[in-house]
């Protein structure tokens, strides 16, 4: 029986920070999550001498074996169900998938399985399973290697849904989703893989279900996920020199999604944009802005609550036409202007 | 079929046990849909009568800390594995001691505590989910086997290819038994199957594939028997293809206007109990009245599985969202 090593508390912070990249930081929480607890594992398309497809998993299966970082055959119904099934039985795997538009090819196992089996069971099984899987356009990569399908997880209950925006925030949510119980579908960007921040050493979570200010404004609150968050905070520092100030809140988790922060937010700046990069209709923004409007934001709003998302339309090809299916800076700082000029 | 009994190994105490556990299932259901025909419980069932032998045949080949996946058709999966009848039929009811809380019902049946990892909704559904069960028993270095149910219709989708070449590659101790019972709802095994025998396509994963006469309990617990000791040497995974017909339609909405009536009555004389006890009856393993005495005593116990459910109280609507996370 693998038994989880005994281990100081949540929080181990260090006193230094490093800079280290998002996919760097994601590495960094693997290795300390393998280290920590020898039933944690990887199974993935390519994970092991491959690294992944994007280079997340370099040279961990030198450090823990082709066992624990198990390449699987292309088979995403199968790596699913091997980590639900495995899961339920004493592990805590965590699956990637290469793409998130692969994930259609899970989704039975995912959201028939391993959502429900804790519900269906009268709560006497347990699913700790983290499915990692790069999301996202700006690669060139088209239609189907694009996409941002977080909201369909949203919808699902007994699936968490995690999409981390920082190097920062990637290695504690990661680990926090690694200790969950419950199945995580944790949701990174491609464009953020290479993106830089502030990572302390050691072990350290970022509590799931908590939202965080990313920038604090006066003017208007831009509710970003994901790639959104450093778009939003390039557009505040544009607006910045305009003299408009914008308090950026970063969800961080979108399923089970704590309201409060945002509300807090709104009720000081009395406007609020919602940005995302997935397809507008449907998408989660509607779910923030119906938290907002229907609750202790309402009587603070001074302004519509506006959505800024993607078009419903598939990720084309062309630079430019992938570039416009989605939110860009210049379109949070069109919008947010707007907004807080009353121009609308 | 004798000659099966005595090259089986097993004992008269364990042979009793299984024809009990037989009777159990077939009672259990019959009970199940005279319920329904009175109103008492709703939704639907998926029966397996007819289908006792491999049930029972299977799950005797089995430790008690193995592991099972089951599917829609899987009341005698749950009760050959060793599930209590009353918490199954507390969970029929939809009551609160039932063995999901009343959250599952008959679709959703699993006695974790007991290694049955549940009954599915979902045709092939459990197959993945038992790959990773038996990945977990190899990293784990337990000494346990996971063995997995479906039907014919299952071994028709994506899930089962990708879920048996894996097993195959990472030499999994997992056992699949394609209960092949003619029918996949209403299309027929030969209209759906592009091979003969579902048990040739072991030969696509390198594995070895068997088929047997699923009313013979014999033949059943051999074939599993020796598939499990393999698998549970490190070995692999094997595919067996057992070979039944279940006696009433799919679910309570079928008319079976697939079948004619003569085939049900030809299968029907396959009886896998009355083989059984005949079986018992010839080795001079059991008398006529020991015989009655089993069949006596597992009525007793769904009779009293039913008091016990009526009895039990349903779910306090308030505990709805217990149990959708940890």
């Amino acid at each position: 029986m693998l038994k989880q090593r005994e281990t100081a508390g949540a929080r181990e912070d260090s006193a230094e920070t490093r800079e280290l990249t998002y996919a760097q930081a994601i590495r960094e929480a693997l290795q300390l999550a393998m280290n920590r607890d020898e039933r944690v594992f990887m199974l993935g398309e390519d994970i092991g001498v491959y690294g992944g497809a994007f280079g997340v998993s370099d040279g961990l299966i030198d450090q823990f074996g082709a066992e624990r970082i198990r390449d699987t055959p292309i088979s995403e119904a199968a790596i699913a169900g091997a980590a639900i099934g495995s899961a339920m039985t004493g592990m805590r795997p965590i699956a990637e998938i290469q793409f998130m538009d692969f994930i259609t090819l899970s989704m039975e196992q995912l959201v028939l399985q391993g959502a429900k089996i804790r519900f269906m069971f009268g709560g006497k099984a347990t699913v700790p399973l983290v499915l990692r899987t790069p999301a996202g356009s700006g690669t060139g990569a088209a239609a189907q290697h694009s996409e941002s399908l977080e909201a369909w997880f949203v919808h699902v209950p007994g699936l968490k849904v995690v999409m981390p925006s920082t190097p920062y925030d990637a290695k504690g949510l990661l680990l926090a989703a690694i200790e969950d119980d419950n199945p995580v579908i944790f949701v990174e960007h491609k464009l953020l893989y290479r993106t830089k921040g502030h990572v302390p050493e050691g072990y350290y979570t970022v509590p799931l279900s908590q939202s965080d200010i990313k920038r604090e404004g006066t003017d208007l609150s831009v509710i970003a996920t994901s790639i959104m968050v450093p778009r939003a905070i390039e557009a505040a520092e544009i607006l910045a020199k305009k003299g408009i100030e914008l308090e950026v809140v970063d969800p961080r988790t979108l399923k089970p999604y704590d309201a409060t922060i945002a509300t807090q937010s709104v009720r000081k700046t009395g406007k609020a944009l919602v940005v995302h990069e997935a397809p507008k209709t449907g998408g989660f923004g509607a779910e923030v802005v119906a938290e907002l409007v229907a609750g202790d934001a309402f009587d603070y709003l001074d302004a519509p609550v506006r959505r800024l998302a993607g078009l419903d339309v598939p990720i084309p090809y062309n630079r430019e036409l992938e570039r416009a299916a989605v939110p860009q800076v210049e379109d949070i700082v069109r919008e947010a202007r707007a907004l807080v000029e009353g121009v609308y | 079929m004798e000659t099966k009994l005595k090259e089986s190994g097993l004992d008269s105490a364990t042979l009793l046990e299984a024809l009990r556990k037989m009777h159990l299932i077939r009672l259990f259901e019959e009970k199940a849909e005279s319920l329904y025909a009175l109103g008492k419980i709703h939704g639907t069932m998926h029966l397996s009568i007819g289908q006792e032998a491999s049930a029972v045949g299977s799950c005797l080949a089995l430790q008690p800390d193995d592991y099972i996946l089951s599917t829609h058709r899987g009341h005698g999966h749950c009760i050959g594995k060793g599930a209590e009848p009353k918490l199954m039929m507390a969970e029929f009811f939809g009551k609160e001691v039932g063995y999901c809380r009343g959250r599952g019902g008959s679709m959703h049946i699993a006695d974790v505590a007991g290694g049955n990892l549940g009954a599915n909704g979902i045709v092939a559904g459990g197959i993945p989910l038992s790959t990773g069960v038996g990945l977990s028993i190899q990293m784990q270095q337990q000494d346990k086997v996971c063995l997995t149910f479906f039907g014919d219709g299952a071994a028709n989708e994506g899930a089962f290819h990708e879920s048996l070449n894996l097993a195959a590659i990472w030499d999994l101790p997992v056992v699949y038994i394609c209960e092949n019972n003619q029918y996949g709802m209403s299309m027929s095994v030969e209209r759906a199957c592009a091979v003969q025998r579902i048990a040739q396509r072991a030969a696509a994963y390198d594995i070895p594939g068997m088929t047997v006469d699923g009313n013979d309990l014999f033949a059943v617990y051999g074939a599993v028997k020796a598939a499990v000791d393999r698998a549970r040497t490190g070995d692999g995974p094997m595919l067996i293809e057992s070979v039944t017909y279940r006696w009433r339609g799919h679910s309570k909405s079928d008319r079976q206007r697939y079948r004619s009536r003569d085939e049900v009555k030809e299968w029907m004389e396959k009886d896998p109990i009355a083989r059984l006890e005949k079986a018992l009856l010839s080795a001079e393993i059991v008398s006529e009245a020991d015989l009655e005495q089993v069949a006596n005593a597992a009525r007793k116990t769904i009779e009293d599985s039913v008091a016990f459910a009526e009895a039990a109280a349903d779910p306090d609507p308030a505990s709805i969202l217990e149990g959708v996370y940890a």
